[in-house]
């Protein structure tokens, strides 16, 4: 455990200037607020979360934690939307997918659970097997194996 | 009668607040948190409640009880996954999540797994989230 936690300080320091991928643009307002609009906007993009700030300006050190996460596992192709900018889409998510706090985090349109649930996923080894069923693959497993080859 | 109650409580609760601020020390137990440590308790029945009050590392005034981790170690947990087991907290502590509570880190554990790594983890530092709505309703 300790040796991924290091790995992934250096991973995180790796990626710090590389943020700001096509997917992360795409940070918008949602427009509606029913749980249809809601359910759609969630089964957009196969990886969406619900932020406090942007991918690139979190403001929040757990919605923080899950940018990195994610960055870690080379995931750029996301959709973010950032809940302080829309107070409805604040409330409404935590009605939708019934949690109260906020980040949220979904993968092809399942909701997954929050920072808590996503940092121990990426402990255990389950994020890159779900991110492999939404046919992307984690740069961490890269990473292993070029460790393994030196 | 029921003003008169309320008006009862209100009254402990501010002197309580008052009384941990003059301490001012860690340990200090405001309202807040004494509620969540009952309603796990009676809810999930704990082996191990760890929690800590956290609000100080956040753009929050001090004595404030907004922010919450907590390491909950029950039997109830076997055989839930990590998202279930978060909706039990999440369930028992409704009424602290709606109102005052804004951010509560959960760890949610078998008996078993608290044995292989027992301790309550320290949570990301604040970025400025509750400075900046703070004033909002």
């Amino acid at each position: 455990m300790n040796g991924s936690l290091g790995r992934a300080a250096a991973a995180l320091l790796r990626w710090g200037h590389s943020a700001g991928g096509g997917g992360l643009r795409r940070a918008a307002s949602s427009g509606g607020r029913s749980a249809e609009q809601l359910d759609a906007l969630v089964k957009k993009d196969k990886v969406v979360v619900f932020l406090k700030g942007t991918p690139e300006q979190p403001q929040c050190g757990f919605s923080n934690a899950v940018v990195q996460i994610l960055r870690l596992h080379g995931v750029r192709d996301y959709a973010a939307y950032n809940v302080l900018d829309d107070p409805e889409l604040r409330q409404g998510i935590k009605d939708y997918s019934n949690w109260p706090t906020i980040p949220q985090v979904f993968l092809n349109g399942e909701f997954v659970g929050g920072c808590d649930i996503l940092l121990q996923m990426h402990q255990n080894g389950d994020l890159v097997e779900e991110l492999k069923k939404l046919g992307i693959r984690s740069v961490l497993l890269d990473e292993k194996k070029d460790q393994e080859a030196k | 009668m029921l003003s008169g109650r309320l008006a009862g409580r209100v009254v402990s609760m501010a002197g309580r607040v008052c009384l941990s601020r003059s301490s001012a020390g860690a340990g200090t137990v405001g309202p807040v948190e004494a509620a969540i440590r009952a309603k796990l308790e009676q809810a999930l029945s704990p082996e191990v409640l760890e929690l800590r009050n956290e609000s100080r590392g956040h753009a929050v005034p001090p004595g404030s009880e907004t922010h919450f981790r907590v390491a909950v170690v029950s039997s109830r947990f076997e055989g839930l996954s990590p998202l279930q087991r978060h909706r039990l907290v999440h369930e028992a502590l409704s009424e602290e999540l709606a109102g005052p509570v804004h951010a509560l880190a959960i760890q949610a554990r078998t008996p078993a797994q608290w044995r292989e790594n027992p301790q309550l983890d320290m949570s990301p530092p604040c970025m400025g989230g509750s400075k900046k709505t703070r004033g909002t309703p």
